[in-house]
């Protein structure tokens, strides 16, 4: 029997071998062209290691060779989901090099706008997430509340998703005469529905073992990752831009920053949908005092920044968007830098995957809701 | 390409037999059946990369909804599907992998081209070192939809034109159009 | 602390380094050799306690290779910029702080895919958007009359 046992641990032939599986740039699960490399055992997670590049596109070197308004429009189409975040924050950056002020009727719309298009983001989190659970129904029920906030930023901004509705000095046009009733109407709305996604998701037995526990990232690493947003509100980080260093009509609105100590998947997915509650607050208390006044003021036809060197953020759906700007002097900037909040957040993955089994990883994954071209610019 | 006015090309009406398919009766029956078959459950690969990628989602979901249209089921893996759809940017980091894609689907298989990106690079045409300046230049693309975005519902009607474009095939033993000799010229490029 | 607080004590702890008052922030400008040093300092001393790198920007000025380091802390809520150079443009190399901050480890890859930059002790300096073989594309001599559309 000894003898059985020294030839079976000599020759190895019972134990498990290491191997590598690609998650491809093209999968149902990865939320755009990432491409994962995982080394299993079985069906445990030892290493997760992400390969980008399959979407840069050179947006910053563009940058280089266009004016100022015309940033504008590329930074929609990086983090497409919060498109008019990232245009805000470009804006912004060149009215505080300008050292400018803009009026306060484009200060509450602007706010308004943003928080619109944090419901938008969430909803089609909220709907991919279930997809990659496996529920199918939510793909349905996020959509057809997308598709209203869709309507309206069609009719006060002419496009759906890609809005270009910020320009530096204010908006490009006045809001639609409807705006104001349609998103009040649509408010009222929603408040009945979103209780359905709680019905229909927060409290489902199967929901909750795959995620209670699962995808662990202390406060720690958080910090050290600079993993911010919601992902990193879930395990403490404080992070809210919108608090610490207010923009546009924060100062002026009562909210909560959503913090939660339990760091692990349930938590982030309950601090999005606590944010689309807050979303909801910070609208009511904004719509029905625009004030009166200019949609824009007056700028040169060509703006040019003084020398130096200026940096804006912007608290987007995914985390802390920032824009760097080096100029000197000239139409073009020197060097723009994005720095985007899926770009920090991607790299927390392999220490919040390591010992899972392998379709915990695809949970984990869609709770830090990332998305690609904005990793990649 | 053998349309010779607008009306021809509106006609949507498969038992007629001598102006689309070829051969006689019978074959020409069997023509519209197979086309018939093919137009109405075609099935996309789910491929997407940027901004367009969501707006096929939308077309998806209930409002407009592709599924009537049997485009429905949306299959991962590139051997059961017989319709890709680019919607994005193609880079020259991801060119290769979607040619590979391209090669694995079985025929008969089509392509849509979604966006201005895959058109011919879209907004990003001007002065971008990494993107590919439009899909065409890796595989074939059947039919081209404009936009950036496009709404879902020009994805609708893209889709009725790839419909009518199957509708127009001959199956049996004709030619099914006749393309242009290509010019090959000394010039390098893009 | 205020601005001018942090421009004080920091003038205090690093008298080898360049302190002034920027735009918004106090910015630092130190030598490439004390990089990793002053880095450590600065996330560890409670005084300041940056813990939190916001942004790492490789930059290609006119006659040299700099690199930008935002950075915040967390528990006392004050923003700083440091910034280092080196005259080196043909083979940049500085000193890697991804010992220090873990964000860094990927921030310098970026730097070195695109700008070429060489940082010492990292343990995984690898390309991250291109692939090898291709140039440095943001630096400002890149010229590729191959795949950019010039307008």
């Amino acid at each position: 029997m000894s003898e059985i046992r020294e030839v079976i641990v000599k020759t190895d032939r019972l134990a498990t071998d290491k191997y590598q599986v690609n998650m491809g740039p093209q999968h149902p699960s990865t939320h755009g062209v990432l491409r994962l490399l995982v080394t299993l055992e079985g069906e445990k997670v030892l290493n997760v290691q992400p390969h980008t590049g399959y979407i840069h596109s050179g947006i910053e070197k563009m940058c280089e060779a266009i004016t100022y308004p015309q940033i504008i429009h590329l930074t929609d189409r990086m983090d497409y989901l919060s498109a008019h975040m990232s245009n805000e924050a470009v804006a912004l950056c060149v009215e505080n090099a300008l050292q400018i002020e803009v009026p306060d009727r484009v200060k509450y719309i602007r706010t308004i706008m943003d928080e619109l298009t944090r419901l938008a983001s969430h909803q089609l989190w909220w709907c991919v997430y279930g997809m990659d659970l496996g529920a199918l129904t939510t793909f349905f029920y996020g959509l057809r509340d997308r598709e209203l906030i869709l309507d309206i930023f069609e009719e006060t901004c002419g496009a759906r998703m890609t809005v270009s509705y910020n320009t530096p000095g204010g908006l490009m046009f006045d809001i639609h005469p409807n705006f104001q009733k349609r998103v009040k109407d649509y408010i009222k709305y929603f408040k009945t529905k979103l209780p359905e996604y709680d019905k229909l998701l927060t409290g489902n037995v199967i929901m909750r073992e795959r995620t209670e526990g699962i995808g662990y990232l202390t406060l720690e690493d958080a910090i050290d990752f600079g993993v911010t947003g919601p992902s990193g509100r879930a395990s403490g980080f404080s992070s809210d831009v919108r608090k610490h260093q207010p923009y546009s009509a924060y100062p002026l609105v009562k909210f909560n920053e959503i913090l939660d100590h339990r760091c692990d998947s349930l938590a982030r997915y309950e601090v999005r949908i606590l944010e689309m509650w807050e979303s909801i607050s910070i609208i009511e208390q904004l719509i029905d005092n625009i004030p009166e006044g200019d949609y824009a003021l007056k700028m040169k036809g060509v703006l040019k920044l003084p020398e130096g060197e200026f940096y804006q953020r912007v608290e987007t759906a995914r985390g802390e968007f920032g824009v760097f700007i080096v100029s000197d002097g000239k139409k073009n900037p020197y060097r723009i830098k994005f720095r985007s909040p899926g770009f920090s957040n991607l790299f927390a993955l392999n220490n919040m995957a390591k010992g899972h089994k392998i379709a915990d990883l695809v949970a984990i994954m869609s709770t830090l809701d990332l998305i690609i071209p904005d990793i990649d610019r | 390409m053998g349309i010779k006015n607008k009306k021809e090309f509106e006609k949507n009406d498969y038992p007629i037999i001598a102006e689309y398919a070829g051969g006689g009766i019978m074959l020409a029956s069997l023509d519209a059946m197979v086309n018939w078959a093919r137009a109405n459950s075609l099935w996309p690969l789910t491929f997407g990369t940027r901004c367009c990628a969501i707006e096929f989602m939308s077309a998806g979901a209930s409002r407009h909804d592709m599924a009537r249209f049997g485009n429905e089921v949306a299959r991962p893996s590139p051997r059961q599907a017989d319709l890709l759809v680019i919607s994005g940017t193609i880079n020259y980091k991801m060119a290769p992998v979607l040619k590979r894609l391209y090669d694995q689907m079985a025929d008969p298989k089509y392509v849509i081209a979604l966006g201005g990106c895959a058109i011919s690079g879209g907004p990003f045409f001007y002065n971008s070192y990494a993107v590919v300046k439009g899909a065409d230049h890796v595989i074939p693309v059947d039919v081209y939809i404009p936009g950036c975005p496009p709404r879902p519902e020009a994805y609708l009607f893209g889709l009725m034109q790839l419909q009518k474009k199957i509708m127009r095939q001959k199956n049996f033993g004709k030619v099914n159009y006749s393309e242009a000799k290509p010019i090959i010229s000394d010039k390098t490029s893009l | 602390m205020t601005n001018d607080e942090l421009k004080t004590v920091l003038t205090e702890r690093f008298p080898a380094a360049e302190i002034k008052q920027g735009f918004q922030y106090v910015e630092m400008i130190v030598k490439a050799e004390d990089l990793h040093e002053t880095a450590v300092q600065l996330k560890q001393t409670d005084e300041f306690y940056f813990d939190y790198l916001i942004c790492l920007t490789g930059i290609d000025y006119p006659e040299n290779m700099g690199i930008t380091y935002h950075l915040e802390s967390v528990k006392h809520r004050h923003v700083m910029v440091l910034k280092v150079r080196t005259t080196d443009r043909v083979n940049p190399a500085i000193d890697t702080v991804s010992d220090v901050w873990i964000t860094a480890k990927y921030h310098e890859r970026e730097v070195y895919d695109l700008l070429g930059v060489h940082f010492n002790n990292h343990t995984d300096l690898r390309r991250l958007f291109l692939e090898d073989g291709w140039g440095f594309p943001l630096r400002k001599d890149y010229v590729d009359e191959v795949r950019i559309v010039e307008r």
